[in-house]
């Protein structure tokens, strides 16, 4: 990808970080700091667990939340009052509301028609999501009292 | 004062439940999208308020609310949802809710939600 090609609009990752700082605030009583972004290289997920929502409309691509297993778990449990392990689907289903949550808020705020998928979870380790290579996949690191987590925007506006 | 709650996230009923449980009184049913809705409301209906939300699989919850009310124009339909932009409001408004609330919202927001739309339908909640 050259410098040329590369098109970030900074309306769409500023949404990002308000929906993420909103949702984790507002259902899971979590304040996050959130880091310099910066253009993701490889499709290896940053963590062990990814909640990813689908757009389109005339906003295209996908936003991919990624956890570790340990923020994760106490992430849902601050959002659910419930302590749930990995592997249960009561923790998929937290980890995919939340991140639903997070797409849906942003897409408020770009000022496009679009739609959002229902979310998908994976949880394991070392597992990649693939994206549109033809647009950068912006990463928006985000630290929690209970650990790292990272929101990577795949998107281009069509409309 | 019987209550159906549709999200396709089991999370966000059992959320949903807590705050409707602690209105004295109420008969909790639910559904994971919005062809269970209307099973529910065949079975189990006619429901006092149903908090239903949009973007679900199979059915999505504006469908399901339009199908309502073709024929029941009585029960009080609050859409829950992350869909906030105005036009989307505005399409849910003309489908028929009595009400809106964007997610993320808290225990809190949801409860007054519910009693404001109750006060303005005119209905009292059980003591």
């Amino acid at each position: 990808m050259t410098t040329e090609t590369v098109q970030i609009n900074p309306t769409i990752i500023k949404a990002f970080v308000h929906s993420t700082k909103n949702v984790l605030s507002t259902m899971a009583n979590t304040q996050c700091t959130i880091g310099k972004p910066y253009l993701k290289e490889k499709n290896t997920s940053h963590y062990d667990v990814s909640g990813i929502v689908g757009f389109t409309g005339e906003i295209i691509g996908s936003v991919v939340i990624s956890f570790t297993s340990e923020m994760a778990i106490k992430l849902v449990e601050q959002f659910t009052g419930e302590n749930y392990t990995a592997d249960s689907d009561y923790f998929a289903d937290a980890v995919g509301e939340l991140s639903n949550m997070i797409a849906g808020n942003a897409k408020s705020e770009f000022g496009l028609t679009a739609g959002i998928s229902i979310p998908s979870v994976i949880i394991g380790t070392n597992h990649s999501v693939a994206r549109m290579s033809d647009v950068p996949c912006v990463v928006i690191p985000c630290e929690t009292p209970y650990g790292k987590m990272a929101v990577e925007v795949n998107v281009k506006c069509v409309g | 004062m019987k209550f159906l709650l549709v999200d396709d996230s089991r999370t966000m009923r059992n959320i949903w439940k807590k705050v409707v449980s602690s209105i004295a009184g109420t008969e909790v049913f639910e559904a994971g999208d919005g062809l269970e809705g209307l099973k529910q409301i065949t079975e189990n209906g006619p429901f006092d308020v149903m908090l239903v939300d949009w973007n679900m699989p199979n059915m999505d919850g504006l469908t399901m609310v339009t199908k309502v009310r073709e024929t029941d124009k009585k029960s009080i339909i609050i859409m829950c949802t992350t869909e906030a932009e105005k036009p989307r409001i505005i399409e849910a408004i003309k489908a028929g809710v009595n009400n809106y609330v964007v997610k993320p919202f808290t225990p809190d927001t949801l409860l007054t939600k519910i009693d404001d739309t109750l006060k303005k339908a005119g209905v009292g909640q059980p003591a």
